[in-house]
C-alpha cells in the first residue's frame, strides 16, 4: 500500500505517468466518471481549508465515488483528545482512502504508519503540501509541454512559503531549469534550501529584488502571497505585502508566452486587471488541481481503467 | 584499585567519558536485560585521566550497540568470546535514533502526541545531521573529538 507524504515520494518517471493519467482525465472525463463507484474518500481536515478540501471532494465525486469527513478539529474526535493514530485506525474501517490536513507537522505521516488505507498528506503545518506541488507541475507540463529547460521566476515570500520550497525541491530533478528568485531582502529563500537543494544539485539560480529585472527572461512566473500570520508586527507586514504587485504595465515586460501561476489565495500581489491576460493561468491551475488529485486517487487505489 | 573479573562472553565498553556510563546504561537498555553488568566509574586512564567502563556478560547479538556511535564514537568496543577479545567494533553514526533525542519543533506532531516514538534519521552523514522523521527538524550530532 502506498501513501503520499511528500512530492519526492514519486520518482520523475512515476510523476510522468501520473500526469499522463491526469491529462487523459482532462481530455476524456466521461470515461472516468464511474471508475470509483462504491469507493469512499475520507477528508480529515483538522484545520479549515476551503480550496484543498473541496478539490479533493470534487476529485472523488468526479470519479463516481463518495466522500465523508470533517472540516475542523472542533467537529472531530480530536476535540475529545483522540490521537491521529487512533482516528485513522477507525477511519480505515469506514473509507478506502484518506486525505489529511493537520496543523502539526508530520501528523499525516503518523497516520500513514497506522493506517489500513492509503493516506494523502493534504498539508501539514508549514512542512509539506504535496498535492499543491503536483498541481503546479501538472499545470506547467500541460501548458508548457515540458518540465525541463525553463527559466522560472519565483516571486514574493520565499522565506516562509512551503509551496515554494516544495516546488524548488521537485523541479531540481529536471534538467535545464534556471531559477530567478525574486524577493525582498527580509523574505529571501532560507539558507538550507539555497545550500542543501540548489547548491548541492549545482542548480543555476540568481536572486533579484526587482520583479522588473527578471520578467523579460522568464518562461514562467510563480507568484506567492505574503502571509500575514508570519509577521510579528503589522507595520512590517503592510510594507511587505505591497512589495510586489503584478499589474498590466509589468506584464508588458514579460515574454508573450510566459505563464503566471499562483497557488492562491491571492491578496493584492496580482492585480485583477491581469486576470484577463491569456498568460494568467492561476484559475486553470486550480482546475488542474482536481485532475491531478483524481489521478492520484486512482493511482493510490490501484484502480485500472481500460 | 577495584577488580572486576574477566568476561567469558559479552562486551567491554572502554574509554567512556567519565560520568557518562549511566547514560549509556539507559540507552543500551541494560536495565531491561537479565544479565551481569559491571559499571566502573572514574577509573584511572593514561589517555583520558578518568574514564568509565561498562562490562556486560551476555550473548553479543542481544545488544544493540549502534546508539554508541551517536553518543560518543571514541568509545572502544571490545567483543569478548571464550574470555578473549575477538573483535573491536568501529563506531559509526547510526542510521536511525529512537527515543534518544527529542524534537524541539513546537509545530511537530510529537509536541502534542507524547506517546509517539521520537524518531530521527541520519540525513547527512558527512555533516552529521539528523532529521526528525515526522517534521524533518534538524539535529546536529556534535560528536566529541578527543
Amino acid at each position: 500500500m502506498r501513501h503520499l507524504m511528500s512530492p519526492l515520494d514519486f520518482s520523475v518517471e512515476e510523476l510522468s505517468k501520473l500526469f499522463d493519467l491526469a491529462n487523459e482525465i482532462e481530455a476524456n472525463p466521461e470515461k472516468f466518471s464511474h471508475v470509483c463507484a462504491g469507493k469512499k474518500l475520507a477528508t480529515l481536515f483538522y484545520e479549515p481549508s476551503t480550496r484543498t478540501r473541496l478539490s479533493f471532494e470534487a476529485a472523488m465525486l468526479n470519479l463516481g465515488g463518495s466522500v465523508l469527513g470533517f472540516s475542523s478539529a472542533d467537529s472531530s474526535s480530536a476535540a475529545k483528545g483522540e490521537s491521529v493514530s487512533d482516528t485513522i485506525r477507525i477511519i480505515s474501517g469506514y473509507a478506502d482512502i484518506a486525505a489529511i490536513r493537520h496543523p502539526k507537522e508530520g501528523a499525516p505521516l503518523v497516520a500513514s504508519l497506522k493506517s489500513g488505507i492509503p493516506v494523502i498528506n493534504a498539508g501539514d503545518g508549514g512542512h509539506q503540501h504535496p498535492t499543491q506541488t503536483l498541481t503546479d507541475l501538472l499545470t506547467i507540463r500541460s501548458l508548457k509541454g515540458r518540465l525541463d529547460n525553463m527559466t522560472i521566476g519565483i516571486c514574493g515570500d520565499l522565506k516562509f512559503g512551503r509551496t515554494v520550497h516544495s516546488l524548488i525541491n521537485a523541479l531540481v530533478r529536471y534538467p535545464g531549469i534556471r531559477f530567478i528568485l525574486i524577493s525582498p531582502e527580509e523574505l529571501r529563500l532560507p539558507d538550507y534550501i539555497r545550500e542543501d537543494v540548489l547548491r548541492r544539485n549545482n542548480q543555476e539560480f540568481r536572486e533579484e529584488v526587482r520583479l522588473e529585472d527578471a520578467l523579460p527572461e522568464l518562461d514562467l512566473l510563480y507568484m506567492t502571497r505574503v502571509q500575514k500570520e508570519r509577521f510579528f508586527n503589522e507595520e512590517d507586514y503592510v510594507r511587505m505585502k505591497d512589495f510586489y504587485i503584478l499589474d498590466r504595465e509589468k506584464m508588458k515586460l514579460a515574454p508573450p508566452d510566459m505563464l503566471v501561476l499562483h497557488p492562491l489565495p491571492r491578496v493584492n500581489e496580482i492585480s485583477v486587471e491581469v486576470d484577463d491576460d491569456p498568460r494568467a493561468v492561476y484559475f486553470k491551475q486550480a482546475k488542474y488541481g482536481v485532475y491531478v488529485r483524481m489521478a492520484l486517487i486512482l493511482t493510490l487505489l490501484e484502480v485500472k481503467v481500460c | 584499585m577495584l577488580n572486576v573479573g574477566k568476561l567469558n562472553e559479552g562486551v567491554v565498553l572502554d574509554h567512556i567519558e567519565a560520568g557518562k556510563s549511566m547514560q549509556l546504561y539507559k540507552y543500551l537498555k541494560l536495565d531491561q536485560m537479565d544479565c551481569c553488568v559491571a559499571i566502573i566509574k572514574n577509573a584511572h586512564s593514561n589517555k583520558m585521566g578518568k574514564k568509565d567502563i561498562i562490562k556486560v556478560e551476555c550473548p553479543i547479538d542481544q545488544l544493540d550497540l549502534n546508539v554508541l556511535g551517536f553518543i560518543d564514537h571514541n568509545i572502544t568496543v571490545n567483543i569478548i568470546k571464550n574470555g578473549e577479545i575477538v573483535a573491536k567494533e568501529v563506531l559509526k553514526l547510526p542510521k536511525r535514533l529512537v527515543n534518544i533525542v527529542h524534537c524541539k519543533n513546537p509545530r511537530c506532531i510529537t509536541s502534542i502526541e507524547q506517546e509517539l516514538d521520537q524518531v530521527f534519521f541520519l540525513a547527512d552523514e558527512e555533516k552529521e545531521i539528523y532529521r526528525c522523521l515526522y517534521c524533518e527538524e534538524k539535529y546536529r550530532a556534535h560528536r566529541k573529538q578527543r
